[in-house]
């Protein structure tokens, strides 16, 4: 017998998304259907969730608080990374090899390691519960990945082209901008969307260094009940919103991804 | 003068890169450095451009030293073996973008442009992104920034390596009228002897991080300073064996012989070494002056209506570059003709004799 070619893929695919649509078709429900019912798409389709969300603001003030550090954080560590990145790849000193693969060390620890010394440090110098504070905790292991990455993209680059600029008369800082830069746009692409995802999915540091004002949305979302009781649907709402900017982030950088494995270190 | 470098030389680490150097390169005038990969030749560019230090010695340019003088400063040019050209900028910006930096009214860019761009035939690529283009229109574009620039010394670091044949030959052909109209002052580096000679001009050999010899490049070729300066000018590799003279001749292995004439005769007895380029190593004598050897063949190639047979006669391996085709079988005897009157001859430090 001939298994036609569509069905594993077709098994698969459907595999992958079956968490994805239960998370949708649960956020256009409500609450009492979800746990009172097993049915595979709304009976009662209900826009409440979203309203809820998009009215109340210890809602969206989660998302705007994520979006903040996220931002905060991809900048910082795109442009701390791209002068270390560029020493890495142009000049050999004392050491660089193992500095550099030090750099990815910081990846393998679990983030939980350093929940408490953030905690106690950014209390004691008056950071905790701001966004600032998540957007550095962050940069623990947004740089040394931001640094490893450009760094494969900036040894793509000739060095030559380096000195033919600088024969040609420019100065370091405008060849950096005008034409290094402009050059690597697909690896600091790559670089961003890596920042992006990791500090977007991260949860316990930005749990632990926020309580109220800077309250990520991953941490008002898995909180499963609240003084009104099970809130199902809502919660259901929050996460597929979660997932919006991400596959936001992934379309706009698709066409630099894909480069970007062609050519860099990812 | 246009670049003189003072007892120049350059380490890194233990390794030298250039012994102590000195040379004196007059303003106009078609440079060639030819050497092997490793000869310095490379690192010798590097420190005339600015962007090595010497470790010691002085660079002066035009009457100026400029020793510890940034590149930015240098006004010189310089093109690289990799087709570089900046990737975010089009043809045109990147032919524009020495002048751009010393912020030159638009008019007159444009009007500097349009003009190499027409005297290196790339006008119709002016739009276009340098990805968009072959390797020799990318490398045009790279002669073309340091064209546009007229400065008083371009350095050229085997600017047509990485082309293909025919391209290749089609730029030799125009690089040294280009740079000669522009009355710049070209150090132009390269592997090959074949391609030096084409090129005409001045040559200097190089070997190990020093210069061996200094001069017009055909009487560089014809008369070498001492063996090492044929060696470097000579592809394929120049033949020799340890000759030596008594009485009135010249005896190789105790089997071949050949009157000393001319300058030569008069050369007091004692052991030689004899020089002599492939192609006057020949399977045809070519006159009353060749001398016949004979031995055993180790390797033949053959390449279109030439061939290049490497033979060995007692202890020594010589090639002859011959012509037509002649596929010899490994191992077989073989008998050559030497010219003569085209040897070389070298006293026991290699020096040249005559």
């Amino acid at each position: 017998m001939k298994m036609p070619k569509w069905l594993v893929p077709t098994l698969y695919i459907l595999f992958l998304l079956l968490p994805i649509y239960w998370l949708v078709s649960m956020s256009f429900k409500t609450t009492n259907e979800i746990l009172g019912t097993f049915s595979l798409w709304p009976q009662e389709f209900t826009l409440a969730n979203y309203i809820t969300i998009f009215t109340d603001p210890t809602w969206y003030n989660g998302y705007f608080n994520s979006l903040t550090y996220v931002g905060m954080n991809t900048l910082l560590s795109v442009s701390v990374a791209l002068p270390a990145a560029y020493a890495f790849s142009r000049y050999r000193f004392l050491g660089d090899k193992h500095l550099f693969f030090w750099l990815l060390t910081n990846r393998m620890a679990p983030p939980a390691v350093f929940a408490l010394p953030f905690f106690q440090l950014y209390s004691a110098v008056g950071l905790f519960d701001t966004p600032i504070a998540v957007a550095l905790a962050h940069c623990l292991f947004n740089i040394p990945l931001a640094v490893w990455i450009l760094e494969g993209f900036m040894s793509g680059v000739p060095k030559e082209l380096d000195e033919t600029a600088y024969v040609d008369g420019y100065s370091f800082g405008r060849f950096f901008i005008r034409i290094f830069i402009p050059t690597i746009a697909a690896g600091i692409g790559v670089v961003m969307f890596f920042c992006f995802m990791f500090s977007w999915v991260e949860l316990l540091l930005a749990k632990t260094l926020t309580s109220v004002a800077a309250k990520p949305i991953a941490a008002t979302m898995t909180r499963t009940a609240s003084t009104a009781g099970y809130e199902l649907g809502l919660l259901a709402a929050a996460g597929t919103l979660t997932i919006i900017p991400g596959a936001f982030v992934i379309w706009f950088v698709r066409n630099h991804i894909a480069k970007g494995f062609a050519l860099g270190r990812v | 003068m246009a670049i003189e470098l003072k007892e120049v030389t350059k380490t890194v680490g233990v390794d030298t890169h250039i012994y102590p150097t000195s040379i004196k390169l007059e303003e106009g005038r078609f440079n060639i450095l030819l050497g092997t990969t490793l000869s310095g030749k490379t690192t010798l560019l590097r420190l005339m451009a600015g962007l090595e230090r010497p470790t010691s010695g002085e660079i002066w340019f035009k009457g100026q030293n400029v020793t510890g003088m940034a590149v930015q400063k240098r006004k010189v040019a310089m093109v690289y073996q990799q087709f570089i050209n900046y990737p975010n900028f089009s043809v045109y910006d990147n032919i524009a973008s020495p002048l751009k930096v010393v912020r030159m009214p638009k008019k007159e860019i444009d009007a500097r442009v349009q003009k190499v761009a027409e005297l290196l035939k790339i006008q119709p690529m002016l739009r276009r992104m340098p990805a968009e283009l072959s390797g020799g229109q990318q490398q045009r574009v790279a002669l073309a920034r340091a064209l546009i620039k007229e400065s008083d010394l371009v350095l050229l670091d085997e600017p047509l390596a990485n082309l293909d044949y025919k391209l290749r030959e089609e730029l030799r052909e125009e690089l040294p009228k280009l740079f000669h109209d522009s009355g710049a002052t070209v150090v132009y580096a390269t592997t090959e002897p074949a391609e030096a000679l084409l090129l005409g001009g001045y040559t200097a050999t190089l070997h190990e991080g020093s210069f061996t010899q200094y001069g017009p490049t055909s009487s560089v070729y014809r008369d070498p300073k001492d063996l090492l300066s044929a060696r470097v000018f000579s592809d394929p590799p120049i033949n020799t064996a340890a000759i030596s003279k008594r009485g009135d001749s010249f005896h190789y292995n105790e089997t071949v012989s050949w009157k000393a004439k001319g300058k030569y005769a008069s050369l007091p007895d004692g052991d030689y070494i004899v020089g002599f380029r492939p192609h006057h190593i020949t399977l045809v004598p070519d006159n009353d002056e060749a001398v016949r050897v004979s031995g055993k063949v180790v390797v033949t190639e053959i390449s279109g209506s030439e061939s290049v047979i490497h033979m060995s006669v007692g202890g020594d391996t010589w090639v002859s570059l011959s012509h037509g085709i002649h596929p010899l079988k490994r191992g077989e005897a073989v008998e050559l003709f030497v010219q003569t009157d085209h040897c070389f001859y070298f006293d026991a430090n290699e020096q040249i004799i005559g």
